[in-house]
């Protein structure tokens, strides 16, 4: 596939290079490679990448050439396929999932002339740098039209892994819900694997039997919005639009959006500006939004969501303000301060509003 | 416990041991055979791959259930020849089975990924569907839940009530003997291994097709080492075997439900995770005290291949 593809790629720029004789010399194509941690897909965490991929293609154009390889476990393979790109003049490779950074830390040492970038790590360096984007911003509105659309008050959650990134989505989602709706909560149910459909779907079936009429998840399947259409509760998609698995079942869902961020991370580079920095983007940058609002959605809940959107946007609203309570009842953030990014990404509890337990590692 | 919650915590355990049901009673039947087939966990995810994409194709839940016996069927074929007729080692063949079926499958699943299917309807029994608390749950079920019943009534029948049984369970414990009187022992083991496959292969269409309508790579998640456990742990009796089924089953989902009950249960939810494998475990070795138990219900010639005196 990403053969035939090079080979319509190497054969369009052999014409490009056929009609314009001198620029074709006068710049070669600057090689860019991607590593995905699954296959592409039609929807998810690596489909989104790969849509940005392609937005940077489009973007670029013949100054670019990309490469990518799927379905690269977090193991040595994913520094076997880093270095592979690195050694074969790769200007820039992107390392797409959170495994990857100790592999990227290692090749970028021995590589100083390429430039590495790894999604959802934290460590950066001299030609390295970081980023990710503010899931839990989207989390917090999916939470705010699940508490105003809610019969039962009782709200599901699928969850992956207790990870500060995944208790961040959850306690958005709780304080959005809350916000407007004091009766509500959230109850959680971990699969303990990013990608496993039957339990997903097991979990999201459960939750459906214990009350819930509003679901979500922080896992990689479609399994949870399929469910909830099956069942005729609603959903909120992760990672992509589910709407074609759940057309009324997905009341909206928080989306990624790389691609304007891989094209000024290439543009950068091949200028020479780059810089190693941690890059964390929410709806302000464009790198989360939402899919479109189920009609279902009644218009005040619509507008409410906008309005807060525009906040998030302009900057003057943060999910996580003050006061913030954990479910012991301990306050962990005072009344009216924001939460910094630090705090933010060692999250490592449930705040009140989350029925379930928060499984312990004593 | 309210009712309703009673009602689809057995709805879901039904259809959480229905997979391992189907595919326990076709391991079985091979093992009574006397051949033992380890390669379960690849048939399986070719007979998922496989009704998924007939499934996906024809718009047909039921061409694509043929297709997964097949499928399933085909493959055991494939490992009927080597350790049949070519008399290779069982254990080794049946693990190689095993990692070629799930590499294959995802080869062959590749331009399936993420696509859905809609779902199977299920089929409500009219009036025994009504009866309170276990109406909905036992008789509001997909087809291959009834299916599965079916083959447990069929599969007991015909080991210890038909002629036919009689003798494929006489080539499992003598076949030496078996073949001295006249019967044709490697093809009652092919049909076995035929049957193993087969039912291999629906187990795995009823996870693509009807569990979670949709295809992905690894998507049997270890069911198929499960089936065969659970013949261990039955000590090859077919109503064992469904007890097991419905009791991992039941584990399964009764810690998805603790974790969603908001229980103020100081677990870890790894833990609870766990807790079908543990209950495996605990039970094999419960079993495993009485060895009699075992040695006397373990056809005598598993796993050795026999070669028939010309």
């Amino acid at each position: 596939m990403s053969q035939r593809r090079q080979f319509l790629q190497s054969a369009a720029a052999l014409a490009v290079y056929a009609a314009l004789p001198s620029l074709a010399f006068a710049q070669e194509a600057a090689k860019i490679g991607f590593v995905y941690v699954s296959p592409i897909g039609d929807a998810g965490w690596t489909f989104q990448h790969d849509e940005g991929r392609k937005e940077l293609e489009k973007a670029l154009g013949n100054k670019i050439q990309t490469k990518y390889v799927e379905n690269v476990a977090e193991g040595a393979d994913a520094e076997r396929v880093i270095r592979e790109f690195a050694a074969s003049g790769h200007k820039v490779v992107f390392a797409t999932s959170f495994g990857y950074m100790n592999y990227v830390e290692r090749v970028a040492r021995q590589f100083p002339n390429v430039t590495f970038l790894h999604a959802t790590g934290y460590k950066s360096g001299k030609n390295f740098g970081n980023y990710n984007a503010r899931f839990y911003e989207g989390r917090y509105l999916n939470g705010v039209i699940a508490g105003k659309m809610t019969k039962s008050s009782v709200l599901g959650y699928v969850a992956a892994f207790p990870i500060p990134e995944v208790l961040q989505g959850i306690n958005a989602f709780t304080l959005g819900a809350k916000s407007v709706n004091p009766k509500a909560e959230v109850r959680v149910i971990w699969t303990n694997a990013w990608y496993d459909p039957g339990k997903e779907r097991e979990a999201a079936m459960t939750l459906i039997s214990q009350g819930a009429d509003m679901l979500t998840q922080h896992t990689d399947s479609t399994a949870v919005v399929q469910a909830a259409e099956e069942k005729g509760v609603y959903a909120f998609g992760y990672h992509s639009d589910m709407a074609k698995y759940g057309p009324k079942a997905q009341l909206t869902a928080t989306t990624h959006h790389w691609g304007a961020f891989y094209t000024k991370t290439v543009q950068d580079v091949l200028a020479g500006s780059w810089k190693p920095a941690s890059i964390w983007g929410g709806f302000k940058d464009g790198m989360i939004r939402l899919a479109p609002l189920n009609p279902a959605i009644p218009t005040d809940v619509k507008v409410l969501v906008s309005e807060l959107e525009g906040k998030l946007k302009a900057g003057s609203f943060h999910p996580f303000t003050g006061p913030v309570v954990d479910q012991s009842g301990k306050e962990r953030l005072a009344q009216g301060a924001v939460m910094d990014d630090l705090t933010l990404g060692k999250m490592d509890y449930f705040v009140q509003g989350v029925a379930s337990r928060l499984p312990t590692a004593r | 416990m309210d009712a309703s919650l009673f009602t689809s915590m057995l709805f879901a355990t039904v259809v959480a041991g229905t997979p391992l049901i189907i595919v326990a009673l076709g391991l079985l039947v091979n093992e009574k055979a006397g051949v033992l087939n380890l390669g379960a966990e690849g048939m399986m995810a070719m007979g998922a791959v496989a009704a998924f994409a007939v499934t996906h194709h024809s718009g047909s839940p039921w061409l694509g259930v043929l297709a997964g016996i097949l499928a399933g069927a085909a493959v055991s074929v494939l490992f009927g020849f080597l350790v049949l007729t070519l008399q290779a080692n069982q254990v080794a063949s049946g693990l190689a089975l095993a990692i070629f079926g799930v590499g294959l499958s995802a080869f062959i699943g590749k331009p399936y990924e993420s696509i859905a299917l809609p779902a199977v309807p299920a089929i409500r029994i009219p009036f025994i569907a009504d009866i309170p608390l276990i109406g909905e749950a036992l008789y509001n079920q997909q087809a291959l839940v009834y299916l599965s019943w079916a083959l447990f009534w069929s599969v007991v029948w015909f080991l210890y009530r038909s002629r036919a049984g009689l003798v494929l369970r006489a080539v499992g414990e003598s076949p030496a003997s078996a073949h001295a009187i006249g019967h044709p022992v490697l093809r009652i083991r092919y049909l076995a291994v035929l049957f193993g496959g087969a039912m291999a292969g629906l187990g795995g269409a009823f996870l693509s097709v009807f569990y979670t309508p949709m295809w992905v790579e690894g998507m049997v998640a270890g069911r198929g080492w499960i089936a065969l456990a659970l013949v261990v742990f039955a000590t090859w009796r077919p109503l064992r075997v469904m007890v097991g089924a419905y009791l991992f089953g039941g584990v399964m989902i009764t810690q998805l439900f603790i974790q969603g009950s908001g229980l103020q249960i100081d677990f870890p939810s790894q833990f609870l995770s766990s807790l079908p494998y543990w209950a495996t475990i605990v039970v094999l070795v419960a079993i495993s005290r009485n060895a009699n138990a075992i040695r006397l219900n373990s056809p005598i010639s598993l796993g050795k291949p026999y070669r028939p005196d010309a």
